[in-house]
């Protein structure tokens, strides 16, 4: 379930398979000058169905939006056994916007089984800055005014002083080592316009004491420094045997406060908690370090991770942005919302899904508080089924 | 004690992110997690924390990998996944025996690993391809009951009859780069004897004394790959005492070999005299790549396909290519996925015919859609292989060794 199934670009579309990988899509297509936007951390990993499945997101997706603004159609076996298309290459189409209710449902109305995505035409010019702070306020300073001033940066990224020295250890030294905290900032568009953006960007960022902001001199230099973000999260293999991996968000004017929150709980809790994130969306992924091999200190990240959540969800935010729900966060769903909307979310899975086949257990949560009512059952399988 | 634990701290490194899994052949093909680096990595922690017994199961994952170490160039984390596979391989080893291990061993112990056996048994096979036996069991298909030895009959190309090599040859011209050392390798000597010669001749042709021990055996590389370490340490000590203390470098031209002899001092630490020689070991493309080289013209559409143990394992990319671009005339084509494994590795294609082949038919797949009239790859295994896939898909494609063709131009040059 790997294939292309149909490349469209007059349509600017394409139909692939869910298995496929996402950035075997962007590769099938660059050389005719067009690209798949959503672009996860693990996109030389992760498939096209787990990206719709969680309705992923990415550095890009500050510009472009997120996965299911480029979903066009699916074709789906639901819980009930129905083989379904919905959505499509036309733009209008009359009825429910189904494809919005499917994607990020993480398998739990039924299986994907192909996919029409949304192709983009790759811009005419792409410019890479990297601006260095002395300290993770003023870089989150920096990226409120950025975002504030009207621009939109195809990608606007924060990486704090230990996912550097992890990067560094890992493909060599392409971040500045002696920073603690860095902007990685891409415009794209139009080349006047990527340009004057260019310079309003290091101004603004100079004003929030930037100590330097150099821009990448070639596309070897800028594929290097994606390459070192977007294996961010496997480099810091260097600093810690395990971490936990989280997905928060706050609204953006937030962040100042949120990272002096953050520092105070690894303090509190002993633990090293490095961060890289899209600092444009608010969208934060602290990796919590531990020492797999310690239950004490597993127990205080798992305690410093639910303070964190809570600090987020204080704030304004969501206890996750991009990553999914899965069963780690369907605890924490309470937090953001009330019965009556669990309730609601629970009666739309039970009309793809009325016997809780698809992914039980995952996304919602099983907690009375969420309504008796509604509450999935285990299934009742023949044997042999899940073979 | 022959097993070597594997360093737990190795293991920990990794942190399953999971960028490996899509570089990873085995995985390509079979689409499961215990088949991939990151499901082998955590049942090799397991066994090694005890989790997890040496079982048939975790024996098989283990075996069905490659060794081709793709994944050590996707891991940013640095996991040396290479020395943990062979440490565990060790492991399984001093706990056999097993079938395959049994067949290992035996293709190891009395064919591979002893030139002169090699030698002998290959002078039969000259015979066999010759005399009209071979068309013969070709067109019974006997060999279908024997799906192994038919992966072998189906590898081995005519087999040519290999002169020594004289003991020195000298450089040539003015110019005195060193003393070399070569080593001539096992499948290297017998099957393709022109390589050792064309590297010889360039060496000499680029200013370095060539001198080629004609007593030394084999560097043990196959038998490191399988876990058994005592025979692969007495093979790499008696390799080391037949090459001359004074050797500037140390020419390699089977990219397997060279990793193997470039890693034996992490598999006999604290001796000297191994570091030293280990230190030596060049690629023959890392020795001529700057060398000054008479090369003629080749008219010539050639594609690089890269041999696992040279790009993953001793990082080697951009040398065999830039001396290929110096050749006047050549275009060098680029391969897609040019380093994803052929499905050779060592003797694996003898062992796992099955995912072998299906690497192979990708690869076949890249190197038909270059349109290149040849391939051009730096290990014997490779050549075998490819060769084999571009006969059985009957296209008439050259697969040589990057000396072949630089040899070749320079007998084109004006003198």
């Amino acid at each position: 379930m790997d294939a292309v199934l149909e490349i469209d670009l007059p349509n600017r579309c394409a139909v692939v398979q869910p298995g496929l990988i996402n950035l075997w899509l962007t590769t099938a297509v660059s050389d005719r000058g067009y690209f798949f936007a959503p672009d996860p951390s693990s996109q030389m990993v992760s498939s096209i169905g787990g990206n719709v499945s969680t309705n992923a997101g990415g550095p890009h997706c500050l510009k472009y939006g997120v996965t299911t603004n480029h979903v066009l159609g699916l074709e789906m076996v639901t819980g009930a056994g129905e083989l379904v298309r919905i959505g499509g290459k036309a733009a209008e189409r009359p009825g429910y916007d189904l494809t919005g209710t499917v994607v990020g449902s993480e398998g739990t109305f039924g299986l994907v089984t192909a996919i029409t995505v949304r192709l983009l035409h790759t811009p005419e010019a792409v410019k890479t800055a990297l601006a260095t702070f002395a300290s993770m306020t003023e870089a989150s300073e920096a990226v409120s005014e950025i975002i504030a001033s009207g621009i939109v940066p195809a990608a606007l990224e924060m990486l704090d002083a230990a996912i550097i020295s992890a990067i560094n250890a890992s493909i060599g030294k392409i971040y500045p080592d002696a920073a603690d905290a860095v902007l990685l900032i891409e415009l794209d568009g139009p080349r006047a316009e990527v340009e004057a953006q260019a310079e309003r960007v290091a101004t603004i960022c100079r004003r929030h004491g930037a100590v330097s902001v150099t821009v990448a001199a070639d596309e070897m230099e800028r594929a290097l420094l994606w390459k070192g973000r977007k294996e961010a999260a496997g480099a810091v293999g260097r600093l810690t045997s395990s971490y936990l991996l989280q997905d928060a968000v706050v609204p953006r004017s937030k962040l100042p406060q949120i990272m002096r929150e953050m520092k105070a709980i690894a303090a509190r809790h002993r633990v090293v908690i490095a961060n890289v994130f899209h600092a444009g969306d608010g969208n934060l992924h602290p990796l919590i370090c531990y020492d797999d091999r310690s239950a004490e200190e597993l127990e205080r990240a798992k305690q410093a991770n639910e303070e964190l959540l809570g600090a987020c969800i204080a704030l304004g935010g969501s206890v996750t942005g991009e990553h999914g729900v899965g069963l780690d966060k369907a605890k924490n769903l309470p937090l953001q919302y009330g019965e009556a909307d669990l309730n609601f979310m629970f009666r739309l899975r039970r009309v793809f899904d009325p016997a809780g086949l698809m992914n039980p257990d995952k996304l919602l949560p099983s907690h009375p508080a969420c309504g008796e009512g509604f509450r999935p059952k285990r299934p009742v399988l023949p044997a042999g089924a899940w073979i | 004690m022959a097993a070597v634990t594997p360093d737990i701290d190795d293991l920990r490194l990794c942190v399953h992110c999971g960028i490996c899994l899509p570089q990873c052949p085995t995985y390509r093909v079979l689409g499961e997690e215990m088949d991939s680096p990151r499901g082998r990595l955590y049942l090799m922690r397991a066994a090694a924390e005890g989790r997890l017994g040496f079982t048939e199961t975790f024996a098989r994952h283990l075996d069905l990998c490659l060794g081709c170490r793709a994944c050590e160039t996707a891991c940013p984390a640095g996991v040396p996944f290479g020395s943990l596979l062979e440490a565990t391989r060790s492991q399984l080893a001093e706990r056999g025996p097993r079938p395959r291990a049994a067949l290992l061993c035996r293709l190891l112990r009395g064919m591979f690993t002893e030139p002169r056996r090699l030698g002998v048994m290959l002078g039969g096979l000259r015979l066999y391809q010759r005399s009209g036996l071979r068309h013969l069991v070709r067109a019974t298909r006997v060999l279908a009951l024997a799906p192994r030895l038919a992966a072998m009959e189906a590898l081995l190309p005519d087999v040519p009859s290999a002169p020594a090599l004289p003991e020195l040859i000298p450089a040539q011209g003015r110019r005195r780069l060193g003393r070399a050392g070569l080593l001539t390798g096992c499948i290297q000597r017998h099957l393709f004897p022109d390589v050792n010669r064309d590297t010889a001749r360039l060496l000499s042709l680029a200013g370095y004394d060539v001198v080629v021990p004609r007593d030394q055996g084999c560097c043990g590389a196959l038998e490191l790959h399988a876990g058994f370490l005592d025979d692969f340490r007495d093979r790499a000590r008696s390799l080391i005492a037949t090459f001359p203390v004074d050797l500037d470098v140390i020419v390699v031209n089977a990219a397997g070999c060279g990793l193997a002899m470039k890693e034996y001092g992490r598999w006999m630490p604290g001796e000297a005299v191994v570091a030293a020689f280990a230190e030596k070991i060049r690629d023959v493309t890392e020795v001529l790549v700057d060398a000054e080289l008479p090369l003629g013209p080749l008219d010539l559409t050639a594609t690089y396909h890269d041999a696992c143990h040279l790009a993953h394992g001793q990082r080697i990319r951009a040398e065999p290519r830039r001396l290929l671009g110096r050749i006047p005339d050549l275009r060098l084509v680029p391969l897609t996925e040019s380093d994803l494994c052929c499905g050779s590795a060592g003797v694996y294609n003898l062992l796992e015919p099955e995912v072998a082949d299906r690497l192979l038919s990708m690869k076949i797949d890249r190197i038909a859609e270059t349109g290149a009239a040849a391939v051009v790859t730096g290990n014997p295994g490779c050549l075998l292989q490819i060769a084999k896939g571009c006969q059985e898909r009957g296209l008439g494609i050259e697969v040589v060794h990057p000396v072949t063709l630089l040899a070749r131009a320079t007998r084109r040059a004006v003198k």
